[in-house]
């Protein structure tokens, strides 16, 4: 513990740098001689690719060259590829329609990239790249999911006939569908997860250099996870062989989910650094990133909750139709399936489930994991519809909930997951309470005497964080095991490098992991680094996504510690002349305990590294690498409420209040997690009132800026409520469970559920813009 | 962007100058608008002439109840003028809501009114006035100046160098932001001039600014805000976009128009 150790608030470390200015992005590398390239991108939604003349565009001033597919495929370079094979009910694989990372024939939504254009300046680039000569067959386009499963519909791979991708079930349907029968009531409804834009505050950008003396290629990234990025890069595109290939990722400007996939982009710079002879710089501007990066959600879903007469939930049936768009991204097929039908159970003991998902390819940005990634999905589902169900059985909301908690653990739900701890009803209690959700009642005759509309609502989520055990991942089609590792490297003079495999894009860890390590030993918390980021600096690592590094990599790092600490106290006994087991870590010393025996840190470290005097056989060094592979998922749980004022005349929604109870199990920082929290909720926020991605009948984006792509800004955003009700996690040596998405996940049912109570038409989708709002308004009166 | 070339003017006269010998050449003031549009790539003038150094295009002058700004002077020194508002708050309060502060301190009177975007607050407030735009070689009253979308009565060359109205007995503005990028998704300036009562309301019509006759006819028998509820706003004539359609849009045509005059002052 201590001032510097878990739980404490400690300022971030790294926010000197980023405060001042002294960030170093991918953006900021440059190397000897490096050019910039600007890709040349489909302006149709569907086309064969007739005719690619890039002559004149070879010819202009400043061009070193122009690329395109057909030299990529003849060089060798694979195809980009998903990650995790799902099995279609009848046991057919997923159709998985070839994506080049430069189209040669077909173009399969704006944006597609079909050729590089290398050159001095970045304007000579984009000046070539318009004199390229593409002679384009346009074809007809399909946007929606649910259009692209029509008969008739245009056919997107020559792999699917009918643009699906797969067809696949979790649960029991036929208990479901007895139990949907025999029950007193069911509740109907049809939910919409409207599609989302990432948008971090950096784009994506990329540097490949290619050394022709070493034959070596060094990679610089807005990655999530650079040591993934490098085993796909050289095991399925064939840049490199692993050991030729560096993959960095230097300081990254926030990610959700949007930098853990592999794009074009990178492959095509580092390839396109060897034909060049030159390091080929890419840095994607705003709307390039509003067309190319991967999108989230678009779900659409139909719903039927069955009810006893004392309104306990017998079963759950959901038929979903999830829209990947035009390509199958790194781990698009896991975000409908394993990430969000594992949770349809929520907080409740739901006896028979049964869950379809249908995936379907259309003329869109390729869609995969945005924060929360399927459970923000399963969340929505479910809280919409213990909503509705609370109204239309006339009970409250609360009380329906109460009922229907799983209060016992370790529970096994009816789709795959097993909770190991929680504590819901803690959540709800505290949440109520803080929200005063007992006066509501006068507060909103109050709002009706100034004709305002007000509503409160509430949702209790759960997700699953600390992806994932390695062989159950690999059991349901994961291509990679998803354990983290930990290298600690204590120098000779005790200060302290950690290299951890997860990797650091806004979440704090050259902190939190720090903390860890402070209050373990006692040592300052500027004596110790963490090093991430480089493929040559740190062990293979499975990097940072789905809340997973506190849990996993943090994990990994109590393990590593484990070993220095054991080592260490060796060490300290040999010197001492004490046996092993009485020496003690504490305060930056180790000591013989119940003596004033003591050696500081630095001395024992200096020991192992002088080795004048170890104990027999043992090596020299002071450094320790351990791999963490989860026993289970980890279960943060929580419940929020938002209460809302609607102005009857615009629409317009007033966020009164809005309350977040969490169950994150220990806390390492509770700053960084109320900061995490925040930024969760503002996405939340962002996904109910004001963002969604437009695609128009053609397949044109509409919602290609800021303009029209509707972001939260601080005002659009209420003071947040935060408390935590924390039950440790028994799955991992830390007792974390996670607090990355949970905000993002928890907050949109809160608010619809807020919203359609204050204006008494259920029949509202996300975002609930005021013309929305305004129209269901005057369709319910 | 493509490349161009740039020139400091030093008065209108080497401005309107400089502009006449470059034919592809634009105007540049606060840059806006103009300078995101070329690095899009939807402009590229071969020639930038700067017209923000120019002293006799930035400030605020108030001469009795006679107002005039210069084409230059940013929005933020409108939203801040103590002069202007102790004759006509109701202006500084919509240039103080224009943009955010970066775009406040950049963006020019001038600059708006020249480009007439649909969505543009400034056309609403000097529509609303019954301002007259003084330009390098005539004035116009607002009402020949805003034609259509991003369209006006500048001929090739011509420059806006400052507008002025009389002050109004009273006026009021109340803008409702696009949720995305907080122009007007309709704006409703109401002014009680010696002319007249005027309402005109931006973001909402499909041809651009516009007044609103029927409003102005109830405002001047009785200027409360009940006066306007059964006037009628025709639809047919709004646009429809991703985030409003018309039906949504005559509908805070009324509501904005309802609470420009309640704030009136
Ligand atoms: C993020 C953002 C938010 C904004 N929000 C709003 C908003 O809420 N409401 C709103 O009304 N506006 C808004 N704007 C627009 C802004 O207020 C500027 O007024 C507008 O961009 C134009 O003014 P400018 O001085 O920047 O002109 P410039 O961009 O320099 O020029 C615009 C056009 O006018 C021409 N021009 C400039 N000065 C003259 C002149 N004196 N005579 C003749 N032609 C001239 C130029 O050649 C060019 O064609 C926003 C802009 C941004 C970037």
């Amino acid at each position: 513990m201590g001032v510097e150790g878990i739980g404490a608030r400690v300022t971030r470390k790294e926010d000197k740098r980023f405060l001042t200015g002294k960030g170093r992005y991918t953006d900021d590398m440059t190397a000897p001689g490096m050019r910039y390239a600007y890709f040349v991108r489909s302006p149709h939604a569907h086309a064969k690719i007739r005719s690619i003349d890039v002559s004149a565009a070879k010819a202009m001033s400043g061009v070193i060259d122009v690329l395109d597919g057909r030299q990529l495929l003849a060089d060798g370079i694979g195809n980009l590829i998903c990650g995790w094979m799902i099995h279609s009910k009848d046991g057919s694989p997923m159709k998985m329609g070839a994506w080049r990372p430069l189209a040669a024939d077909t173009v399969r939504y704006v944006g597609d990239a079909i050729a590089i254009v290398v050159a001095d300046t970045l304007g000579e680039a984009r000046d070539a790249a318009e004199a390229v000569v593409i002679d384009y067959d346009v074809l007809p386009a399909v946007t929606e999911a649910v259009d692209a499963l029509k008969a008739g519909a245009p056919q997107i791979h020559p792999e699917s006939s009918d643009n699906l991708i797969f067809d696949w079930q979790i649960g029991e349907p036929d208990a479901t569908d007895q139990a949907i029968a025999a029950a007193a009531h069911v509740t109907e409804i049809e939910i919409h997860n409207n599609r989302l834009s990432p948008n971090p505050m950096e784009p994506r950008a990329t540097l490949g250099i290619y050394d022709g003396a070493e034959d070596h290629y060094t990679c610089y990234t807005t990655s999530q996870n650079p040591h993934v990025a490098r085993l796909v890069m050289s095991a399925f595109y064939n840049v490199a062989p692993e050991n030729k290939l560096r993959v960095i990722a230097p300081d990254v400007g926030g990610g959700f989910g949007s930098k853990i996939y592999i794009y074009p982009e990178e492959i095509v710079c580092l390839w396109a650094s060897k034909k060049t002879g030159v390091p080929v710089k890419w840095t994607s501007d705003r709307t390039e990133a509003f067309l190319t990066d991967a999108h989230g959600r678009d779900h659409v879903s139909k719903v039927k909750m069955a009810f006893d007469a004392d309104h306990r939930i017998t079963a759950l049936k959901v038929d979903t139709i999830a829209n990947l768009g035009a390509y199958m991204s790194l781990f698009s097929s896991a975000v409908p399936t394993y990430l969000y039908a594992t949770l349809l159970s929520g907080q409740y003991a739901i006896p028979a489930i049964h869950a379809n998902v249908r995936t379907v390819y259309t003329n869109t940005v390729p869609v995969d994991a945005y924060r929360g990634a399927g459970r923000p999905e399963a969340t929505y589902l479910l809280e919409r519809t213990m909503e509705t169900a609370a109204r239309e059985l006339g009970i409250s909301p609360a009380e329906l909930r109460r009922k229907n908690f799983i209060r016992t653990f370790p529970y096994q739900t009816p789709v795959i997951m097993n909770y190991d701890a929680g504590d819901y009803e803690a959540s709800l209690n505290a949440a109520m309470q803080a929200a005063d959700w007992a006066g509501f009642e006068a507060r909103k005759a109050t709002s009706e005497a100034n004709g305002k509309k007000r509503g409160i609502g509430m949702s209790c989520y759960i997700e699953a964080c600390g992806i994932a055990p390695s062989a159950a991942v690999g059991s349901l089609g994961a291509g990679v095991g998803l354990w983290e590792s930990a290298e600690v490297r204590v120098n000779a003079v005790g200060t302290i490098e950690v290299l951890t495999g997860s990797h650091s894009h806004g979440q704090g860890h050259e902190t939190t992991f720090a903390q860890l390590v402070a209050g373990r030993l006692g040592v300052p918390i500027d004596s110790i680094n963490i090093v991430h980021g480089d493929t040559d600096k740190v062990q293979m690592g499975m990097g940072t996504y789905g809340s997973r590094s506190g849990a996993v990599g943090m994990s990994a790092v109590v393990k590593a510690l484990d070993k220095v600490e054991a080592k260490a106290k060796k060490i300290a006994a040999h010197l001492m002349e004490a046996d092993e087991q009485d020496i003690v870590i504490e305060n930056g010393e180790l000591k013989v305990a119940g003596t004033d025996k003591a050696l500081p840190w630095f001395q024992v470290a200096l020991a192992s590294y002088t080795a004048h005097n170890l104990p027999a056989g043992m090596e020299p060094g002071l450094k320790e690498t351990a791999f963490y592979d989860p026993a289970n998922f980890t279960f943060p749980a929580g419940c929020y409420i938002a209460e809302v004022e609607i102005d009857p005349d615009t629409g317009e929604t007033d966020i009164i209040q809005f309350v977040a109870a969490d169950d994150f199990g220990n806390i390492i920082n509770p700053m960084i997690v109320e900061g995490q929290v925040h930024g969760g909720i503002a996405q939340g926020i962002g996904q109910a009132l004001l963002e969604s991605v437009h695609y128009d009948a053609n397949g044109q984006l509409l919602t290609a800026s800021f303009m029209d792509y509707a972001m939260p800004r601080a005002d659009d955003l209420p003071s947040f409520n935060l408390s935590h009700q924390n039950t440790p996690c028994p799955s991992n040596p830390l007792g974390i469970k996670g607090c990355g998405e949970a905000g993002a996940i928890g907050s949109p049912p809160a608010l619809m559920n807020a919203i359609t109570d204050a204006i008494g038409n259920n029949g509202l989708t996300m975002p609930a813009t005021p013309m929305k709002v305004w129209q269901a308004l005057h369709a319910a009166h | 962007m493509y490349a161009t070339s740039y020139h400091r003017a030093s008065s209108v006269e080497d401005a309107v100058k400089t502009k006449a010998t470059h034919d592809e050449g634009k105007y540049l003031s606060g840059g806006m608008t103009l300078i995101a549009t070329m690095k899009q790539r939807l402009a590229a003038p071969s020639d930038l002439i700067d017209l923000r150094h120019i002293p006799a295009l930035r400030g605020i002058k108030v001469e009795g109840r006679k107002v005039t700004i210069g084409a230059a002077t940013p929005h933020a020194d409108v939203a801040a003028s103590r002069e202007l508002k102790a004759v006509c708050p109701a202006l500084c309060q919509l240039a103080g809501h224009i943009g955010d502060p970066h775009v406040r301190h950049m963006g020019t009177i001038g600059g708006s009114i020249a480009n007439n975007d649909p969505a543009a607050d400034y056309p609403a407030g000097l529509l609303g006035l019954g301002a007259t735009i003084v330009t390098d070689r005539r004035s116009l009253v607002a009402d020949e100046f805003f034609i259509g979308l991003f369209e006006t009565a500048l001929e090739e060359g011509e420059m806006v160098t400052a507008v002025t109205f009389d002050a109004p007995e009273k006026a009021g503005y109340a803008k409702f932001n696009n949720p995305a990028s907080r122009f007007a998704m309709t704006g409703v300036f109401v002014a009680k001039t010696a002319g007249g009562v005027r309402v005109a309301v931006t973001g909402a019509g499909s041809d651009g600014v516009f007044r609103q006759a029927g409003m102005e006819q109830a405002l001047a028998g009785n200027w409360s805000a009940d006066a306007i509820a059964n006037v009628a706003v025709d639809a047919s004539k709004l646009m429809s976009d991703l985030h409003a359609n018309a039906e949504y849009r005559a509908n805070l045509v009324k509501v904005m128009a309802k609470r420009a005059v309640v704030s009136a002052c």
